[in-house]
């Protein structure tokens, strides 16, 4: 069996004395969707914006234990390194309103200096925006500003940004919930599609979002990790009972 | 009985409301006054000569502002130089730290600042670089205009950084972009327009500041350019002539101040109105 | 155990140092390969120079004011209490009194602040409360804060060629001696230069009266004058207070306008009428031509006064606005 591109292992964080997430254990598969799902306020967006050290950008904010992206902790690495390889998408679309959308696609590129020719820029701003299936409804209209786009296109618009750095991991925060179901659903049908280039773990409120696109499942309930596995076993044979509990509509 | 009552009520309240209009249209009428002055008096006197001459001495006729239309121009570069760079990182600065010991002293400092009488940072710029230098200077001149444009600066800088959202610092962030590269490359562009909304502000609150110039730039009759001789501007100019005996002065004045009313008020304008088409959506 | 991060993004230079070494492995790897910023300023420094630009004005401040402490002391040393108590100013027989200039400085902003308070919450109540949107509305706002942006000079002029005529008609049909310039002429032109400051906070302290408070009152039959009167002044009280006080302190420290129009007499004032100086305009009138070290000392000593008094002023000012923003 492959080894896990991601180990979370007796991960604890949180905010000055709130412990929000509590010995944390979990192994993310490559090039596999994982949903973390619990109600409101039990620590997921805590959780994936550790994954990134986006975390530790709250000045009170403290974490403990170890992620290991490759082998490789990711605490020991520089904050920059760890974000370009691990790609964020956030519950609600935050283009760059300054920029048009191709400038918006390759601004990962553009802001940390990276310097590419014009042609590869071309090329990876067609390949992103065709991964992330925007390509057709902005390819004559590149050079407008991205915040013009509807609420899913720049859902769509953002999720290109992150792809277009080429990330080992992309984390999405609930990238739907600030979306109409049409939109939703298009951005369903791409996270599947995606898992074939990019390792995916989103965090959803949706349970049936989770029962439709991910592979594995995680489910946080007050800072715990309760029950973690394949999401038909989990969904079926939920080995916890506030699992079922939380399946079953009791609670969140 | 009852019905008198209502109806002086009404009565009253009625005249309140037609008081208040009244005293704020009489609160509004200087401006028309001072507008109708300066134009009737000054337009007359305006042509390509009295832009572009020096001043004659007194008895000729003719002569102009030019002077004082190039020193004002050198003190706004100086106290840009000056004030820009300093008061959009303190801006930032603030911004970035909205709570604290520290950031609430700072800025308690700079409202301090946008308070102090103009004349006093007249004294301070002459004892801190006339007297070293030992004359009279543009560039005195300038640190006095560039610790007046400060405070404004800083304020609006700040002001319009804090309503940036949040979302677009960790947009780029998540980008694995650097914390500097964040601030200067995404947050700056999007608060531009608020940036260069108050640096305008501060140029139009500068350009027409008298007393701080009295002992620092001095005035000059000639064209002067070097930072370090004295240099007319223009509300020295129009000081000079509009205090002076001679009638043929007191038109210069009205020319000069028509020019310089015409220059800050539009400054005040497109700072206020003009820019607002520019403003980045979030 | 759990470990506090460094602030901010937490790039630490032990955590930058290991970043070449890291570097090996991954696909982005390619795209670190051309990694040639423009420019490298590191977090760190940059930081620096963004608490530099932070503490720099707080450094200014307190230059400003031992500066023009240090240059009084001359001054102070040589005369003491007398320079704020003694009532006659001779730069020829060394005799530096200042009172006449606390006094004219008093009485005109004094003055000032009565005749623009006579406006300005009128104009406070019209924008905050009867015309809060609309073209009428926004008209009269942007004339008065063009009225706050005209040049000081300007005003003076204007004064000068409006006002003293006009005073000296009074003056003259009174029978006091009709100079013109004086009292009266400065104190009117501060009173137009005021009154942008404390309408712009005044307006804001109204318009920000809880709406149901104003609708209670309106429901329960009173008049939009009765609520004026018994909701909303009541309650934008100190803020309308803050917003005189904070017009106060520009009031006394306005130079120019207040040079040209009081007509500079270094006595007394008798009336309203008198000519007389401020601390600021003596400072402008006679600095340059200020010579021996006293003189200049004893005037830069009014700048200090004129600073420090500002300075109480705008605090307290501060402290209301904090205050009355915190209850509301
Ligand atoms: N900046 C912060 N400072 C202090 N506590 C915080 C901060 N942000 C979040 N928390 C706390 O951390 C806990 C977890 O928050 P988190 O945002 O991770 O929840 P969540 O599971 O993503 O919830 P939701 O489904 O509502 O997005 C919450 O109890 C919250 O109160
Ligand atoms: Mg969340």
């Amino acid at each position: 069996m492959e080894s896990p591109v991601l180990r979370i292992e007796n991960f604890c964080a949180g905010f000055d004395s709130n412990q929000v997430l509590k010995d944390i254990n979990l192994s993310i598969l490559r090039n596999k969707i994982t949903a973390v799902m619990g109600p409101s306020g039990c620590g997921k967006t805590t959780l994936i914006r550790c994954i990134n050290r986006m975390h530790e950008l709250i000045p009170n904010a403290n974490v403990s234990g170890k992620i290991l992206l490759d082998e490789q902790n990711i605490f020991d690495l520089d904050p920059i390194i760890v974000r370009r390889k691990i790609g964020m998408v956030f519950q609600r679309p935050n283009p760059f309103p300054t920029m048009s959308i191709y400038d918006n696609v390759i601004a990962g590129y553009n802001l940390n200096g990276i310097r590419i020719s014009k042609g590869d820029k071309d090329r990876i701003v067609e390949e992103s925006l065709k991964k992330a299936a925007l390509w057709d409804e902005v390819k004559d209209a590149l050079h407008r500003k991205g915040t013009f786009l509807s609420g899913g296109q720049q859902q769509r618009l953002c999720i290109a940004r992150a792809l277009a750095m080429d990330p080992e991991i992309l984390l999405l925060d609930e990238p739907t919930s600030a979306l109409d179901p049409k939109s939703t659903a298009h951005i369903e049908e791409l996270v599947v599609h995606l898992k074939d280039a990019v390792t995916i773990i989103q965090v959803t409120h949706n349970i049936p979002q989770a029962a439709r696109i991910s592979d594995f499942t995680a489910f946080i309930y007050l800072g715990e990790l309760v029950e973690f596995g394949p999401t038909e076993k989990l969904f079926t044979v939920p080995k916890d009972k506030r699992t079922e509990e939380y399946l079953t509509g009791k609670f969140g | 009985m009852k019905e008198s009552s209502l109806r002086r009520r009404i009565f009253a309240d009625r005249a309140f409301q037609a008081l208040v209009a009244l005293l704020s249209f009489c609160a509004i009428l200087p401006m028309f006054f001072i507008l109708f002055f300066i134009t009737k008096n000054g337009i007359a006197v305006i042509n390509w000569n009295f832009l572009t001459r020096l001043p004659a001495p007194v008895g000729e006729t003719g002569g102009g502002i030019a002077n004082g239309i190039i020193g004002s121009g050198l003190l706004i570069v100086l106290s840009s130089v000056i004030a820009v760079p300093v008061g959009v990182l303190t801006g930032i600065y603030l911004a970035e730290h909205r709570k604290g010991k520290f950031a609430y002293l700072s800025r308690l400092s700079v409202e301090i600042l946008m308070g102090i009488p103009s004349i006093v940072i007249g004294i301070i710029a002459y004892i801190w670089v006339v007297m070293p230098t030992g004359s009279f200077s543009a560039i005195s001149g300038g640190v006095a205009l560039g610790i007046m444009m400060l405070p404004v600066i800083v304020m609006s800088t700040e002001e319009t950084l804090k309503l940036i959202p949040d979302s677009l610092k960790e947009a780029s962030l998540a980008l694995g972009v650097s914390y500097p590269r964040t601030i200067l490359k995404v947050i700056l562009p999007a608060g531009l327009n608020g940036i260069v909304t108050g640096v305008l502000l501060s140029v139009a609150r500068v350009t027409g500041e008298t007393a701080p110039l009295l002992f620092t730039a001095f005035g000059s009759p000639f064209m002067a350019v070097n930072i370090l001789k004295p240099v007319s501007a223009l509300p020295l100019t129009v000081f000079n002539y509009a205090t002076s005996p001679y009638p043929e002065w007191h038109a210069l004045a009205w020319g000069a101040s028509f020019v310089l009313l015409v220059f800050v008020l539009a400054l005040n304008l497109t700072a206020k109105l003009g820019l607002r088409k520019w403003k980045v959506q979030f | 155990m759990i470990q506090p991060i460094e602030g901010g993004a937490g790039q630490t230079p032990a955590r930058a140092k290991t970043r070449d070494k890291t570097m090996t492995q991954t696909k982005a790897e390619t795209a670190q390969a051309h990694y040639r910023p423009g420019f490298t300023l590191s977090e760190a420094a940059f930081r620096k120079i963004l608490y530099l630009a932070g503490i720099s004005v707080l450094v200014l401040l307190i230059a400003i004011f031992l500066s023009l402490l240090i240059a009084s002391l001359p001054s102070i040393k040589a005369l003491g209490i007398s320079f704020l108590t003694g009532r006659t100013w001779d730069p020829v027989t060394l005799k530096f009194g200042a009172l006449p200039f606390l006094v004219g400085t008093l009485i005109t902003s004094f003055l000032a602040l009565l005749i623009s308070t006579f406006f300005s919450i009128p104009i406070s109540i019209f924008l905050g409360y009867y015309y809060r949107e609309g073209k009428a509305s926004s008209f009269v706002k942007t004339v008065i804060e063009l009225l706050a942006g005209i040049p000081s000079v300007i005003y003076g002029f204007w004064g000068l060629f409006f006002f003293v005529p006009i005073i000296r008609f009074i003056e003259t049909a009174l029978g006091v001696p009709p100079y013109g310039v004086g009292i009266l002429a400065s104190s009117l032109i501060l009173a137009i230069m005021i009154i942008p400051y404390s309408a712009s906070l005044g307006r804001e302290v109204i318009s920000l009266v809880p709406n149901d408070l104003k609708e209670a009152a309106l429901s329960l039959g009173a008049t939009r004058f009765e609520v004026i009167r018994k909701v909303i002044l009541p309650y934008a009280r100190s803020g309308i207070f803050a917003g005189i006080l904070l017009s106060l302190g520009r009031a006394l420290g306005e130079t120019m306008a207040v040079t040209m129009l009081i007509g500079n007499s270094n006595f007394l004032p008798t009336s309203i009428f008198s000519p007389a100086n401020t601390m600021a305009s003596v400072i402008a009138n006679e600095f340059t031509e200020a010579t021996g070290a006293v003189y200049l000392s004893s005037l830069i000593e009014l700048a200090l006064l004129l600073f420090v008094v500002t300075t109480i002023i705008n605090i307290i000012g501060k402290i209301i606005i904090i205050k009355t923003s915190f209850e509301a």
